[in-house]
């Protein structure tokens, strides 16, 4: 027990998710006992109760899950989507499509991930897969 | 054998107040006037209260903002913040206090001018950081991606979400308490203005004014009050997530969970249901829910809910009141379902009344799809 918390006192699960995102790369907390990946990142994995994780680079592929245009006026910026992703390592997120029309992403379209910056804070969003699959 | 919690506790008095438009009231000014009318329901005076169970947008510790504002000194007070859910909630919780001695007679209550206070949604809630950066609108988008996913997964169809906006209406029609009481058909909310689709106005649940409240004793002295006491005969809670990209499912809500546990506590089925009252914030809740429920099979709830089904005449009567469709909805709609099923069972629903009603199921959601809380009253032949 005393091994986690000095583990965890060092930077908390969404400090080091942003880190790795300022590094623009996609990682994710993994359970060392379940071998599971879980989103949001925790410091205990809500899968199994286990407290030893470890950080890995995810692929950044992954499935839309749901989807929704929010309709906008277009002097406030228009409409927008925002979706539910299921990554390939299992977890699953909200973010948006990018590069597409809001209303032409569907359900069980394929997807990679991109980090990008607004307001000086990176997060991730995605844009349709290149390759048929 | 029967659970000890079953039957052992009975409302003998409900309230309402400021439903609709209640201009120049604050909150507890609309929770004080329904607690003052469900007292003179019961024959009961503010200070016989000794149990206080309440939930707000507007008061970080309700019941203590509550009891000040009414000026009563509870020995046994509980503010579980359950979202809209709260009220219904509060039935387990006030059964084992009044079981177990902790109180004598609780007040169940809640009061809210979200309508005439500027039609926002008042919220305490803490942003949920990994949602917001997508703008999602709080709560409707959630609710759409539930929405869009069961419309993939079993074809069911925006016009079979339209029919039961409609249902709700047609009940409402029959209530001359509710607040939206126009004709309205399927193509009326089909082509209401889209928000997040496939929801559109007419999917989401009115910005009303409103307070309720609910006042419970033991079994044991139900019968000394002026009304025809409705016993609780079950309620089962759940919670499976907070925010939507935790739900596991998002076509199977809790409610499969706290529907099965207010079954068992009860020891009916759903066979035995007069009439279902469930939280409709938007017309995909009221379909999920009844499937969740049990009343049809998972899939199969858009032809359910369709072709009148659950409107008036139809086969199971839900949300007789106009629900939160039609009928009222100030921020927080829990309490409302709860007094609903009360009135169908005392026989005091004049129109919309459901024939022999005698025991009522009722369903409270809160989050999004996140909380979930089934009570099961009866009368006292179902005791
Ligand atoms: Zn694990």
């Amino acid at each position: 027990m005393t091994k986690q918390s000095d583990k965890t006192n060092k930077s908390g699960p969404d400090m080091i998710y942003r880190s790795f995102l300022d590094r623009h790369i996609f990682a994710l907390p993994k359970c060392t006992k379940c071998n599971q990946f879980h989103f949001f990142p925790r410091v205990v994995c809500p899968y199994c109760g286990e407290f030893e994780l470890e950080w890995l680079a995810i692929s950044g592929k992954g499935e839309v899950y749901s989807t929704t245009t929010i309709y906008r006026k277009p002097e406030r910026g228009g409409d927008y989507n925002v979706c539910l992703i299921t990554l390939d390592e299992g977890p699953r997120m909200m973010s948006r499509i990018e590069d597409i029309d809001a209303k032409l992403v569907n359900i069980g379209d394929k997807v990679t991930a991109r980090i990008i910056n607004d307001d000086d804070e990176p997060f991730v969003v995605f844009t349709p897969s290149k390759e048929a699959s | 054998m029967a659970h000890n919690l079953r039957g052992s506790s009975a409302i003998v008095g409900v309230g309402l107040a400021g439903c609709g438009e209640a201009h120049g009231k604050m909150p507890l000014d609309i929770l004080a006037e329904a607690t003052h009318n469900a007292l003179d329901d019961a024959g009961l005076k503010l200070s016989d209260i000794d149990g206080l169970f309440t939930g707000s947008s507007y008061h970080f510790m309700p019941t203590l903002s509550t009891a000040e504002y009414l000026g009563i000194k509870p020995r046994f007070s509980d503010g579980s913040m359950v979202g809209g859910s709260s009220f219904v909630a509060h039935t387990l919780n006030a059964a084992m206090a009044l079981k177990t001695g902790l109180c004598d007679v609780a007040l169940i209550c809640y009061g809210s001018n979200q309508r005439t206070a500027g039609g926002k949604l008042a919220t305490m809630s803490e942003q949920q950081i990994y949602e917001a950066p997508y703008k999602p609108r709080y709560p409707i988008s959630s609710y759409a991606l539930a929405a869009a996913r069961h419309m993939y997964q079993y074809g069911t169809t925006r016009e079979q979400l339209a029919d039961i906006a409609v249902a709700a209406r047609q009940w409402a029609q029959l209530n001359p308490a509710a607040f939206a009481r126009d004709d309205l058909t399927r193509e009326d909310v089909l082509n209401s203005r889209m928000i997040s689709d496939p929801l559109s106005l007419l999917d989401c649940c009115l910005v009303t004014d409103g307070g309720g409240a609910v006042i419970m004793v033991s079994s044991e002295r139900a019968k000394d009050f002026p009304n025809k006491p409705v016993y609780l005969l079950g309620t089962g809670t759940a919670h499976w997530h907070r925010q939507i990209t935790q739900m596991p499912d998002l076509t199977v809500t809790a409610a499969k969970e706290s529907g099965e546990r207010a079954f068992k506590m009860a020891g009916v089925t759903q066979n035995d249901i007069d009439v279902v009252e469930v939280y409709d914030a938007f017309t995909i809740n009221t379909l999920l829910f009844l499937e969740d429920l049990g009343f049809c099979e998972k899939g199969e709830g858009g032809p359910f809910v369709s072709n009148g089904n659950i409107a008036p005449g139809g086969s199971l009567p839900v949300n007789t009141n106009g629900g939160g469709l039609s009928c009222v909805h100030p921020g927080m709609y829990g309490i409302f379902i709860l007094i609903e099923a009360i009135q169908q069972l005392r026989g005091h629903c004049g129109a919309r009344q459901v024939n022999n009603a005698e025991v009522a199921l009722v369903h409270g959601n809160g989050g999004v799809l996140s909380s979930q809380v089934t009570s099961i009253l009866g009368t006292e032949e179902v005791l």
